[in-house]
């Protein structure tokens, strides 16, 4: 068996605050194999974004265990095992395109040939060849998201770690950005773990939905979208998709849903 | 390493109260410092590049340490309760005091035509973009240069009106001097104030149909209040600088400055005494800072939504 | 610490960089851009027209203010020796300023790595920008010498410490969350973190800070002049001439200030163009 990307065990965060203790999450046991694509989806609260962070060791979980490609989430990060892109695509204002993907690289100490090489590579998977030398002030909100998905992908992850990077977009653009994500995940057979407040997206992108809910924050329902490895526009229109959110939405509300064929 | 279970408010006093800590803390360092380099420091200061038999040549990088140059701190203190000028009279900080008190009250007034004048000018200028763009660079440049250099330009003026027939006392230069420097805060705070509210409450004014009037005295009054108490505070603190600046330059009597001025010249034979009037200028700073401040403690709630530091 | 910023927000560039202008209400006329540029000239002229109508044509004008025209004479007529004091006053403006950045970066790198330093810096900070720094001089000058231009170009380094302290302290905090998840996310070091993200950050606010601090310090310089030390420097000059009754030469002198000022306000204010042109987020 290949090794697991993410395995978590019982994995709980409990943060204290100024009124008592906020349990964030609780009793997580989650399974992403390699190159599979799991979005996490859930209101407001139930610890998606939180049980990410655990992930990417920017926090630390304060029960169970949490295994990166078989190794603790610090040992993760400092072998840059993962790539991660935020909501806010978070571009130094100050660098070019080129050197914001090239950041990570730069951090390790990669040669400028090899660097210069991987950003044009990076440049070209996302599509924005043509805006290496521009500022990420003179990018669309959408362009300047690629920018963040390159600097991601730089160090040859093979996870990616997203927190509702679409979630600042415009709808057309959102769709559009799914579908490039789909395909490069494809191609570079990274695992993804995807944070998403939208059902479509989530749907539309994964092999499996993981539904969560809050107080305290918990995987509620992990439901496999079965939708095949080919995700392309015609998908969004058919009836096993629209059957999946469905069952999503379902899952979400805790209640079933009347399906507009059945009455 | 908040205790938990105290209420906010308590929670925010202790914060005051280690912040209080740490400042003494902070004066005290400065102490030991000052003793510590008398102590350890060359008695006649180190000179980088000094011409042999050139008085005055080099670059003195460290003040000279004997006693006559920088006194020890409990003799600046003792001096303070020691007689003015020997004698019968009263003591130093006695005098110091006085000094000080027509000092700030001049600096109030000056304070007061500042903020007028500068409030008018803000409201001015935010109500006409034309008169911002005029006016603005102007006042701006004003600013920069150094044109407290006036000073003794504004006593001649003064006195010429006041024998011309006007009433001028030698104090209301000052009081001038002082206000030139107190109203630029002010403009510049007021102008931002009233121009701070957002697009959405702005529209919403208007939907209302309010009035310049209306609008301002609902919406962007209030809302210039964050920006208008720290400009008060600095408009403060330059008019006690333009005070004692002006009397130094007009020779006024009874005020901090000429005291500055008068015990500097005996510093030789009395090394403590120019500390007196000095700690004064800085009690004066502070306290004149310090009422202005408290006027922001009775708008506390125009203050909500103020981003901390 | 809100205090301490205020004392030292003299203009009405923001001190962040963000460099957006309020965008005007629909209700008003849109101005044309160019008024921008005409309006203070048309200001500046105007001003200048009084001045000669006050002086020249009435003759009513006090003795103490001169036609800015007999003022520009006796400049031209004068430059040599007013060089001569302008150089002095500039230089001890430049060493406080120059002496005093540096200081306060290095003290404001160690308020920005540890608490206890800030926590006692904090409230002698706010203390300094309140009290009027110059009334130190005479102290200053009796610890250095009366003959040294040393007590001077102290006052002005303290007047240059303040608002550079204040700005690189909180261009030091200013890094944002999203940007320091990135960088811990990207496994880098402590040092490669201050290198990356928070020096670029910060280098906009030491900017504005050297910009309100030229001013401050070329003022310090000057006025320090008035308490004492060698008879040298644009200040003393100004009091003795404006002493002695020669209002015209007073003026010149003061002019000679204000272009020392000029120079000082206008380099420092490139340098924070073009240090914030890129930072806005």
């Amino acid at each position: 068996m290949t090794q697991l990307a993410v395995h978590a065990a019982g994995v709980g965060k409990v943060f204290p605050t100024k009124t008592g203790e906020v349990v964030a999450l609780t009793d997580v046991e989650l399974e992403v194999s390699a190159g599979e694509f799991v979005s996490l989806i859930g209101p407001s609260g139930c610890g998606k974004s939180t049980l990410l962070r655990l992930i990417a060791d920017l926090d630390q979980a304060t029960s169970g265990t949490l295994e990166i490609f078989g190794k603790p989430a610090k040992r993760a990060r400092i072998d840059q095992d993962y790539g991660i892109a935020f909501q806010q695509a978070g571009l130094l204002p100050w660098r070019t395109v080129g050197a914001n993907i090239g950041l990570p690289l730069e951090l390790h100490g990669t040669g400028r040939a090899d660097r210069a090489a991987r950003i044009a590579e990076l440049a070209e998977l996302v599509g924005l060849s043509d805006f290496v030398d521009r500022y990420p002030d003179q990018l669309s909100g959408g362009m300047q998201q690629r920018v963040a998905i390159a600097r991601a992908l730089a160090a040859r992850p093979k996870l990616l770690l997203m927190d509702e990077p679409f979630g600042a977009l415009d709808e057309m653009t959102r769709e559009r950005l799914q579908s490039e994500l789909t395909r490069i995940a494809a191609e570079t057979s990274a695992a993804v773990v995807f944070v998403t407040h939208s059902i479509p997206e989530a749907v539309f992108l994964s092999d499996r939905v993981v539904v969560m809910s809050p107080r305290p924050g918990r995987i509620t329902d992990v439901i496999e979208t079965g939708l095949g490895d080919v995700r392309d526009e015609a998908l969004r229109e058919s009836p096993e998709f629209f059957d999946r959110v469905t069952a999503v939405r379902e899952a979400l509300h805790g209640t079933p849903v009347t399906r507009a064929s059945e009455s | 390493m908040r205790p938990i279970g105290w209420s906010t408010r308590r929670q925010g006093e202790l914060r005051g109260w280690i912040a209080a800590g740490w400042g003494a803390l902070g004066v005290l360092a400065v102490l030991v410092l000052w003793e510590l380099y008398k102590f350890a420091g060359p008695s006649e200061g180190f000179i980088v590049g000094a011409v042999p038999g050139e008085s005055g040549s080099g670059v003195m990088l460290l003040p000279r340490t004997h006693d006559r140059a920088m006194p020890h701190v409990w003799d600046m203190a003792a001096r303070l309760f020691a007689p003015t000028s020997g004698g019968d009279t009263p003591p130093l900080w006695v005098s110091v005091a006085g000094a000080a008190l027509v000092t700030l009250g001049i600096a109030a007034v000056g304070w007061l035509i500042g903020v007028a004048v500068g409030a008018v000018l803000g409201l001015v200028m935010q109500r006409w973009r034309l008169l911002e763009w005029g006016l603005l660079p102007w006042i701006v440049v004003s600013q920069i240069v150094p044109l407290i250099a006036f000073a003794p330009v504004v006593n001649a003026i003064g006195n010429q009106i006041d024998r011309g027939g006007g009433i001028w006392p030698q104090w209301l230069s000052v009081a001038v001097i002082a206000s030139y420097l107190a109203f630029f805060p002010v403009a510049v705070g007021v102008l931002r104030g009233l121009a701070s509210p957002d697009r959405i409450h702005l529209d919403l004014m208007n939907s209302y149909a309010a009035g310049y009037w209306a609008t301002l005295f609902r919406l962007r009054l209030p809302a210039a209040v964050p920006h208008l108490l720290p400009a008060l505070r600095l408009a403060a603190a330059n008019a006690v600088l333009g005070a004692v600046v002006a009397e130094v330059s007009i020779g006024m009597r009874g005020g901090i400055g000429r005291m500055l001025i008068q015990l500097a010249g005996q510093a030789s034979s009395d090394p403590a005494a120019p500390w007196g009037p000095t700690f004064g200028s800085i009690a004066l700073g502070l306290i004149a800072a310090g009422s202005v401040a408290l006027i922001g403690l009775g708008l506390a709630n125009y203050r909500r939504g103020e981003a901390t530091a | 610490m809100t205090d301490a910023d205020a004392a030292t927000t003299m203009l009405p560039a923001a001190p962040e960089p963000s460099g957006r202008a309020p965008r005007p209400m629909p209700a008003e006329r849109e101005l044309p851009g160019w008024l921008k540029w005409v309006a203070p000239i048309v200001v500046g002229i105007l001003i200048l027209a009084i001045w000669i109508f006050w002086v020249d044509v009435l003759g009513t004008a006090p003795r103490m203010l001169p036609s800015p025209i007999a003022i520009a004479e006796e400049f031209v007529r004068r430059f040599p020796i007013i060089l001569d004091d302008m150089t002095i006053t500039a230089t001890n403006a430049l060493i406080g300023l120059v002496v005093g950045s540096l200081l306060a970066l290095l003290f404001a790198g160690l308020a920005a790595a540890a608490k206890p330093v800030d926590g006692m810096l904090a409230p002698l900070v706010s203390a300094l920008a309140v009290i009027p720094i110059v009334a130190v001089t005479p102290i200053l000058n009796t610890m250095f010498g009366a003959s040294s231009q040393f007590g001077r170009q102290a006052v002005a380094t303290i007047a240059a410490f303040i608002p550079v302290f204040v700005n690189v302290l909180r261009g030091l905090r200013q890094t944002r969350p999203v940007h320091r998840d990135l960088l811990r996310a990207s496994a880098a070091s402590g040092w490669q973190t201050f290198r990356v993200l928070t020096l670029p950050t910060a280098l906009p606010y030491l900017m504005t800070g050297l910009r309100i601090a030229s001013s401050l310090a070329v003022i310090a310089a000057l006025v320090a002049e008035y308490f004492g030390g060698p008879a040298d420097g644009i200040g003393t000059a100004i009091a003795t001439y404006a002493k002695s009754g020669r209002a015209a030469l007073a003026w010149a002198y003061v002019l000679g200030g204000i272009i020392i000022g000029l120079v000082f306000f206008l380099v420092t204010s490139l340098l924070e163009r073009l240090a914030t042109r890129r930072s806005s987020a």
